[in-house]
């Protein structure tokens, strides 16, 4: 249930919705912000540091386990965590050789590293939605803050920032390689060249232009959008607690029944980032007549 | 809900975590499931050749065995026919000594048999001699009828 009864559930939406930001107020200074409206009036330079956290933490523990299992990887008989690493780097080669037609060493562990941490931030989804900022909250509380004001989101893809650095990043990746690949010349032409013809240049350049603007674009919001949509109906679901028995009950059995169906998303979700990036890059690395 | 500068830091972490995938993640892992593939293929290599030598040994085992058979029942062979020759060899051995010691036993038989008539007619003679002479002692002179005698002893 939400931190406090006298919560209303705009309230407790609301206050779910809020990451912990870290900025400088133009009234209050530097500090932690005390509601969404003030976090907004930080503007740009401002942080997220409940994002940055959580999703270094899961980088940094998936970096820990594939690292120790590669540091120790052999070509005999595997053990049981080399067995489960294999397992994903099979099918993520498997993935990269299926769509990515050309060579280049990067596209591997890019597209592994992506699976792998999207689907951890992902997974933050599946813990019960309260559990974790409240005792943040308690833990702060002992400090003597308010745990009203103290905000913390523990899926990192449901922050736009965190979508939107992983799709900013292959779209570049993707400009340097079309360019790579084709020369400057290769990748205008590219651009303004098709499906027209050159007599059709602007409206070739509007249609191309707009096509590769859509990659980043569409790749972060459909992350962020399956998340965010996710973690709100588990907010929802957990209005129902508190309301007696049977809407307590009605509540669990939503919960479970939303988490199971979350797993399936949560997987797809980083399975989709992870193909659409490679297929991005075939594209980057192919050339068109 | 804000873009805010945890924008870039997140696209740093990103590269971050990449960069170090790039590097000590992903070639070890996928060098050593390549090995592996090349070490399973070399073991089906190996396991078909040994099928294939064990198949080879198999028939090489057995003409072995064939040819033994073959040996043996010539040595078989040989050694009865040796042992029929032994066992007539024997059988006429046997009976050349049987009959030399036969014709030894007969030979002896008539020496024996010479001797005893020979010395019975010299006893015989003596007796008579001795009967004439007891019979003549007094009417006939030895000296004068000795050629006689000795006709008569001659005659038996």
């Amino acid at each position: 249930m939400a931190a406090s009864e006298t919560l209303t559930s705009q309230g407790y939406i609301q206050h779910h919705l809020t990451n912990l930001t870290l900025g400088v107020h133009p009234e209050h200074g530097f500090g932690f912000a005390h509601s969404s409206a003030e976090a907004a009036e930080m503007g740009f330079w401002a942080i997220n540091v409940d994002t940055m956290f959580f999703s270094i933490l899961l980088g940094v523990l998936f970096i820990i386990f594939f690292r120790g299992v590669a540091e120790k990887v052999t070509a005999g008989v595997p053990g049981a965590a080399q067995n489960f690493v294999e397992w994903i780097v099979d099918f993520v080669e498997e993935n990269v050789r299926g769509s990515f037609t050309a060579k280049n060493p990067l596209v591997g562990p890019l597209a592994l590293t992506i699976f792998a941490w999207v689907f951890l931030m992902n997974l933050m989804d599946l813990i019960p939605v309260d559990l974790i900022p409240y005792l943040f909250g308690q833990l702060l509380a002992v400090f003597g803050a308010d745990p009203h004001h103290v905000f913390l989101r523990v899926v990192p893809t449901t922050d736009p920032n965190a979508t939107f650095g992983m799709a900013l990043m292959v779209f570049f990746m993707v400009l340097y390689y079309s360019v790579k690949m084709k020369g400057v010349g290769g990748f205008v032409g590219e651009l303004t060249l098709q499906p027209f013809g050159k007599w059709g240049m602007p409206a070739n350049l509007l249609l191309e232009g707009i096509s590769l603007l859509s990659k980043p674009l569409s790749l972060a919001l459909r992350l962020f959008g399956n998340m965010y949509a996710g973690e709100m109906i588990f907010i929802l679901i957990a209005l129902l607690y508190g309301g007696g028995v049977v809407l307590n009950l009605t509540g669990g059995l939503l919960q479970f029944v939303w988490a199971v169906f979350h797993i399936l998303i949560i997987t797809l979700q980083a399975f989709i980032f992870m193909v659409l990036t490679i297929v991005y890059l075939d594209m980057a690395h192919q050339e068109h007549h | 809900m804000n873009i805010n500068l945890t924008l870039f830091a997140q696209m740093i972490a990103f590269a971050a975590f990449v960069w170090f995938c790039m590097k000590y993640v992903w070639p070890p892992i996928v060098n050593a499931l390549a090995e592996r593939k090349t070490k399973i293929a070399e073991g089906l290599a190996a396991a078909e050749r040994g099928h294939q030598e064990k198949a080879l040994g198999e028939q090489r085992a057995l003409e072995l065995m064939k040819e033994a058979k073959v040996t043996a029942a010539e040595i078989v062979g040989q050694a009865q026919k040796r042992a029929t020759e032994i066992v007539e060899e024997a059988k006429t051995d046997a009976r050349t000594e049987g009959d030399r010691l036969v014709l030894a036993a007969q030979a002896e038989i008539e020496r024996e048999t010479n001797r005893a008539r020979e010395e019975l007619r010299e006893r015989v003679a003596a007796l008579a001699m001795a009967a004439a002479e007891k019979i003549l002692q007094k009417e006939i002179n030895l000296d004068a009828h000795r050629s006689l005698v000795n006709d008569f002893a001659k005659q038996l």
